[in-house]
């Protein structure tokens, strides 16, 4: 099989996942462990993967298990990316805790994967074009045709379709979805919230809440001027609110600043921000193609983080209100959790 | 809104010092080696770029952090707390750095924070403060300050009852291990899996000890170690992690290490990493780190077994793995940056606050020399006896494990295609470690061993035994495969990509012997036939995310595109490096190999670097214009030769591989620098240069080259005894010699070789109680520019890597050092030299015998170069280049001053070998020190390699007569300076008959009092002498036992009469206070 780019460039290899072609956004994320977790993660909605680190596979995939709409070991109930790129499978597995190999994984979720490509030259050459359209192509089966994957609302494709209620703690949060990772749900629920997961374009303002959480999610945050207008009414409450990720991007767009697509994207488990005004760095798990423009602010706001490798925005806060966003992942899974405690920050504030 | 609260820091001015002092780590040893010059090196490039000046001490006159321009002022004194208190006095220095020398600096700091010198002169600790460093080291200490912060460690339950002994193995978790204190050999000691097994063999054990340790087993778990830095805005970062592929039990020094890790999950992964920053938070840490853990490989649970508050041998694998240079870094964060405040140095743009990410896979392989003891036991655990290692980069662990085995070069071509080795008991032989047991391994997968059953013999992860069962089914359809025209395109490219090289897949293919090395280079013509080629990938710590100005490179079958781009001007020159440290070939020749570079890229050329060793300073990417980190070998040097096509290479500052490779690459074209292929043949093949010899009408030992016992005799008869013996095939133990007598001689031929047609050994004469004399030189069309003349103090009998040298020369007379001269000139116009060499002599008398020539740099090139303040290798580089330097008007004998080179051995690492000296060399390192005599020079570099200045009561056992007379004179000092002499009965009448007081003690074997080997127990003595009876190596003679003894207790050891002498005249007519504290620039 062979993986095809809108450039004409083609990558031969072989195939360990669905044997059914399929086109997406080829982008690469540089992390080194968590392919569970990243091929769960919704915000890879659309996307076909490529990893950097040649070695996959190693240790099988465990069980997935969702209880109460809440998986065990996975980010979401299924795999989200479109299709894998890799260099070498480990066709054996070892782990205790993995309960299939990647490869029958894949086939489960009926996922193209390649392996056997030269994952390094193809992301310089994502570095160099910026992420670009793509397709996994089997020879003997009918070709596909490239798709653009901004002309789709990802977001509405991942995001729940009802109201869903966790936990019985005291605080009472809503949590927007706009395509959330199940680990920001289990990073609430152990610290003794009810959580009211709501679909992305519900209007939440009809609801009594604590604070308001808006989540990850994949794409362009255009589509969601419905989440933004309703963070704007909620903006009127004075009410505590946090976001990660999309959310960073749709808090930022109510607060009226303006998004752009990066050129590649940061989506890795190695990102440096530091923390505006301070001498405190974190090192952070990202996946996201859009940033904020830090020149939009409005005079109200101000930027939280900023990266350290090339100046965009990382975060934002309100000058005087319980307004505060993360473009990184606080909630880690996969990566490094070092800005976890965000969320307390976050609870504190509803205190 | 608060959350920036936590983080706001009012102090964010920098440190204002000004002159640094930085301990180095001394000679090399097991445990202790090339990475501290690394390390060390780095530290002094970070300040220096500060303008802060520098104060080095480190008798290591090896290093590269040792040499001109490195650090401002470099003492070659003894890193004890003695000297340094005398060297800080002198300097005044205000800062103080612990962390780039080891073990030893950092004893040394300890040592002198709790004697309170640190604050008498005012000196500041610059990193880690000294407490922490102690909460470290002091293991109830580190409990107690884990135990705050909820953090796992491996304890360890002391109790003196049933009942107890249950409690805490209740308390633990069963299985249990339970070890009786006080009781040696392990006696009494073992795993429980349940009460009723503890009950059995705890009765048992109190019955040896009235103390048992009961300790959680973590037999069968993962090692993971963390690198991990943190800055003084309590920023922490884990620059790599790393795991080993041999499971908890051997020392992570002994164990194959692969970075990152393999079998670990994410959520385990950041498990790690979180608890990791953590400790290294609560610890106080500012600078680098090591954190390592034992993993449970069926759950998540952990215990951390130690954490390293330095830069350690896995700090320097990391920043080699990783491209992120740990000790720089480390050196900056000590003087008072945030790691936000330093720039990524591979990306130059991006920060250095960030976590490398590889997008390929490292493998760490130790180097033993086992083989080099007698009596040492092959089993490796839980301490180290490796004298080096190899890391190999590829983007398959079957690639990268292949190509380290290459490396380590110990004769295997990889995991497969190797020669059998003879195993009695495989089920043994697996589950119980040795220095080879990777080979095992693939002899057991070969055999039809399961995964299963290996994993229950080894308890190595399914994952890795998986990876080597891939190589085993490659080699497997290589054999079914019998010509090119059966080899599929996608077989050989599936073997080049797991790693195997031509010859390997010549071998297997067409079941060549060993020596065949051509067919390989069939399957080289045939593989670049197909257009099945390795490419260029660059190193450059983000795994291709931005773009990087890396020369950091290596070679791998995984790929479709190479990273670099090439000119083709022939304006590069490659330098072939030294590989692996081990026996015989160490930092020296990083020093030389270093050196060239730095001549090359003078001349406005680009300098290429080959090594692929990650102790060393040659393999930091900023002393090159391109380093490739991979093989030394034909098939991979070519590799880089035809992309670099370069104007030539360098292949007589590596040490002996490099060597090795000439001919054959001069035969296949390239340009060798300097001295051209076939003199190096005609010096290096013993027939060729022998018949050399006689034509120049030069001396030389008689020697034949002999294939069957009677020859031997017959020889032997015409020389007379003793006779220095060389098989070509080695079954066991050293690979040289010496015998005295019929009985050795057929007693050594019969149990550690093979004499035979196929197999021939070369006998020499052996000239007794001759003195060894070396020359280096560098000359250029065969002129001498430059030549250095040294003398070692014990007779020839001891390698000369081993011996006790002096330079310039203090005892030969003149006419000695004429002819040798003469001699040189003679041999260097012959091969016509342009670069360096070595030859090495014989003298007694005044006759002189050539023993050995070298036509590259030889051990003792840096130790002249520094003696004499004339860079050799600056020089052999530039006739190599083609330029003629001028030759030096100095001369050795303008030296107001004395070097003495001295060996530092590590025979307390290495378990029942004989600490005994002989013509197969045993040092570990060296160390070289200046003084105005040759007594001074002595003393201090004798303290240099951990020997003390006795108080009162010495053991000397002085062997044969020839030795006890060689001793008398340095006996009668003793007595005089009113030491106590301690004597075997032998020695003992000796010494009363001649007039020396002496205290008779008996021998290990017999009753009594006075028995030697309780009085070593007891310490009861200072310095221990023993020379043994002859120059064979006695097992499990009393000698071995007194000799053995003294290294086991701690008590320095001479076994050679001459060295025993000049050091006893030494510190009789000097103290430690006569020794002048100067730096290198104050001797001229």
């Amino acid at each position: 099989m062979h993986l095809v780019l809108e450039n004409g460039t083609t990558f031969y290899g072989k195939s360990f996942g669905y044997e059914e072609p399929r086109a997406g956004e080829v982008v690469f994320s540089t992390a080194m462990v968590g392919y569970p977790e990243s091929l769960t993660d919704p915000s890879y909605s659309g996307q076909i993967l490529t990893v950097t680190y040649p070695l996959v596979g190693n240790y099988g995939v465990p069980q997935g298990i969702t209880e109460n709409g809440l998986s065990t070991f996975y980010e979401s109930e299924i795999i989200h990316v479109s299709g894998l790129i890799i260099s070498d499978y480990s066709f054996q597995y070892s782990h205790w805790n993995a309960q299939k190999s990647l490869s029958d994984w894949l086939k489960e979720n009926k996922i193209p994967a390649i392996y056997g490509v030269d994952t390094r030259e193809l992301t310089k050459i994502i570095r160099e074009y910026g992420a670009m359209k793509g397709k996994l192509i089997f020879p003997d089966k009918e070709d596909v045709e490239f798709v653009d994957t901004d002309s789709e609302n990802h977001v509405a494709k991942v995001s729940c379709k009802e109201v869903i209620t966790y936990g019985n703690g005291k605080k009472k949060i809503v949590l927007v979805d706009c395509g959330v990772k199940h680990n920001i749900l289990r990073c609430f629920l152990k610290r003794d919230v009810t959580l009211i997961r709501v679909p992305w374009d519900y209007d939440f303002n009809t609801l009594e809440y604590d604070g308001l959480f808006i989540s990850n999610g994949p794409g362009n945050p255009a589509y969601c001027n419905v989440t933004v207008e309703n963070i704007r009414k909620a903006m009127t409450t004075d009410k505590p609110i946090f976001g990660i990720c999309m959310g960073n991007q749709l808090l930022s767009i109510a607060g009226g600043a303006k998004t752009y697509k990066l050129k590649y994207g940061h989506r890795s488990h190695n990102q440096p921000v530091r923390m505006a005004g301070t001498n405190r760095c974190f090192v952070t798990s990202q996946n996201h193609g859009y940033a904020v423009d830090n020149n939009t602010l409005g005079s109200d706001w101000e930027p939280l983080f900023i990266n350290l490798n090339d100046g965009t925005n990382e975060g934002i806060r309100h000058k005087t209100k319980p307004y505060f966003s993360a473009q990184f992942h606080p909630e880690a899974s996969s990566g490094p959790t070092d800005t976890e405690f965000l969320f307390d920050e976050f609870l504190k504030l509803i205190d | 809104m608060n959350i920036k609260d936590d983080f706001l820091s009012t102090d964010n001015t920098r440190l204002s010092i000004k002159k640094v002092l930085i301990l180095g780590s001394g000679a090399l040893k097991i445990g202790e080696a090339g990475e501290f010059d690394y390390s060390g090196s780095q530290a002094l490039k970070a300040l220096k770029e500060e303008g802060i000046e520098t104060v080095l001490i480190n008798p290591n006159i090896a290093t590269v952090q040792t040499s001109e321009g490195v650090a401002d002022k470099i003492y070659f004194l003894p890193i004890t707390p003695f000297f340094v208190e005398k060297v800080i006095k002198k300097e005044q220095p205000d800062g103080l750095l612990l962390a780039f020398g080891g073990q030893t600096a950092l004893n040394c700091g300890v040592k002198l924070f709790e004697s309170g010198i640190l604050e008498k002169y005012n000196l500041r600790v610059l990193g880690t403060p000294v407490q922490a460093i102690i909460d470290t080291e002091d293991r109830e200490l580190f409990v107690k300050k884990l135990d705050q912060i909820d953090v796992k460690t491996i304890k360890s339950f002391a109790v003196e009852n049933m009942a107890d002994a249950k409690t805490a193995a209740k308390d633990l978790g069963y299985p249990i291990i339970v070890r009786a204190a006080y009781a040696l050999g392990g006696l009494g000691s073992g795993f429980c899996n349940n009460e009723q097994e503890l009950e059995a063999l705890a009765e048992k054990a109190f019955n040896y000890s009235p103390q048992l340790l009961v300790e959680k087993s973590l037999k069968g778990w993962k090692e993971i170690e963390y690198e991990v830095v943190r800055d003084r805005y309590d920023n922490c970062i884990t620059v790599c992690n790393m795991e080993n592929f041999d499971p908890l039990g051997i020392h992570t020094g002994e164990s194959i290490v692969v970075a990152p890790s393999q079998t670990l999950t994410n959520s385990e992964y950041h498990k790690l990493r979180e608890i990791a920053i953590r400790i290294v938070r609560h610890i106080g840490i500012v600078g680098e780190c090591n954190v390592q853990y034992a993993f449970d490989p069926d759950s998540e649970d952990y215990r951390v077994i130690e954490v390293n508050a330095r830069l350690s041998r896995s700090s320097a694998l990391a920043s080699k793995a990783t491209g992120y240079p740990l000790a720089f870094v480390a050196a900056k964060l000590a003087l008072g940056y945030g790691l936000f405040e330093l720039k990524n140095s591979v990306t130059k743009t991006t920060t250095a606050f960030f976590e490398p990410a590889l997008d390929y896979v490292v493998c760490k392989i130790p180097r033993w020399d086992l083989a080099k003891f007698h009596g040492v036991s092959r089993e490796i655990g839980s301490s180290m006896k490796s004298v080096g290692e190899v890391m190999a980069i590829g983007r398959t662990f079957e690639e990268a494990l292949q190509k380290g085995l290459r490396m380590i070069q110990q004769g295997m071509h990889g995991f497969v295609a190797n020669k059998t080795l003879s195993i009695s008991d495989m089920n043994k032989a697996l589950s119980e470690p040795t220095d080879r047991r990777i080979f095992y391994l693939s002899q057991a997968l070969q055999s039809g061993y399961t995964i299963e059953k290996i994993h229950n013999l080894t308890k190595i992860d399914n994952w890795f035994l998986q990876k080597l069962q891939n190589i085993v089914d490659v080699a497997k359809d290589l054999k079914l495969t019998e010509s090119f025209n059966d080899l599929s395109d996608d077989l050989l490219l599936r073997a080049k990509q797991m790693g195997f090289s031509d010859f390997q897949i010549a071998r297997l293919m067409f079941d060549i012997h060993e020596n065949k090395s051509h067919i390989g280079d069939e399957v080289r013509a045939e593989r670049k036939r197909r257009g099945i080629l390795p490419v260029v990938k660059q190193i450059d710590t983000l795994a291709a995310e931005y773009p990087a100005q890396t020369n950091y490179l290596y070679i791998t079958y995984n790929g479709s595109a190479n990273d670099v781009k090439y000119l083709g001007d022939h304006r590069s020159v490659v330098v072939l490096g030294s590989g692996a440290y081990r026996i015989g070939s160490s930092v020296e020749f990083d020093w030389c190999s270093v050196n060239a570079l730095n001549t090359i890229r003078k001349q406005g050329l680009r300098s290429v670097m080959i090594n692929y060793n990650p102790e060393t300073v040659s393999t930091d990417y900023d002393m090159c214009d391109r380093l490739y980190f991979d093989e030394l070998t034909y098939e991979r040097v070519m590799d880089i030769l035809e992309l670099e096509n370069p104007m030539g290479t360098i292949v007589s500052v590596g040490g002996q591989i490099p060597n090795n490779l000439a001919v054959r690459m001069s035969d296949s074209g390239v340009n060798i620098l300097g001295t051209k292929a076939p003199s190096i043949d005609n010096a290096e093949d013993r027939h060729k240069f022998s018949s050399m010899l006689d034509d120049l009408k030069i001396d030389q030992p008689r020697w034949q080259e002999l294939r069957s016992l009677s020859d031997i005799t017959e020889f032997v008869k015409n020389v007379g005894f003793p006779v220095l013996v060389r098989p070509s095939y080695v079954l066991s133990g050293a690979a040289m010699n010496v015998c005295s007598n019929q009985e050795e001689l057929e007693e050594f031929l019969e149990l550690a070789t093979e004499v035979s047609q196929e197999h021939p050994v070369v006998v020499s004469e052996f000239i007794e109680n001759a003195k060894e004399i070396e020359i280096d030189a560098v000359a250029n069309n065969g002129d001498i520019v430059i030549y250095a003349i040294s003398e070692h103090v014990e007779f020839a009998g001891v390698h000369s890597g081993d011996a006790t040298i002096q330079f310039p020369p203090q005892k030969i007379y003149v006419e000695t050092v004429r002819r040798i001269k003469q001699i040189a000139r003679q041999i260097a116009k012959s091969l016509n030299i342009s670069g360096p060499f070595n030859i090495q002599f014989l003298a007694k008398d005044n006759d002189i015998k050539v023993i050995e020539c070298n036509l590259r740099a030889s051990r003792s090139f840096p130790f002249v170069s520094k003696v004499l303040k004339i860079n050799f290798i600056d020089l052999a580089t530039q006739v190599m280049l083609g330029l003629n330097p001028k030759k030096p008007e100095k001369s050795a004998f303008d030296l107001d001053y004395v070097g003495i080179k001295a060996s530092q051995f590590s025979f307390t690492r290495l378990q029942k070998a004989d600490p005994v000296l002989g013509v197969d060399m045993a040092s570990t390192g060296e160390v070289g020190c200046i003084g105005h005599q040759f007594d001074d020079a002595l003393l201090t570099a004798m303290l240099s390699v951990g020997y003390r200045i006795p108080e009162k009561n010495i053991m000397v056992s002085s062997g044969e007569s020839k030795s006890k007379v060689a001793m008398l004179d340095a006996c009668l000092l003793l007595s005089k300076n009113g030491y106590n002499i301690y004597a075997t009965h032998g020695t003992q009448q000796f010494l009363q008959q001649n007039g020396v007081d002496a205290i008779d003690v008996n021998w290990p074997d017999e009753d009594g009092e006075h028995n030697v080997m309780q009085m070593i127990a007891d310490k009861k003595f200072d310095l221990v002498i023993n020379i043994p009876k002859n120059l064979t190596k006695r097992e499990l003679s009393n000698g071995y036992k007194i000799r053995r003894g003294a290294i086991d207790f701690n008590i320095p050891l001479i076994t050679n009469a001459r060295l025993a002498s000049a050091f006893i005249k030494a510190f009789c007519k000097i103290t430690a206070d006569d020794i002048d504290i100067r730096n290198w620039a104050e001797y001229k």
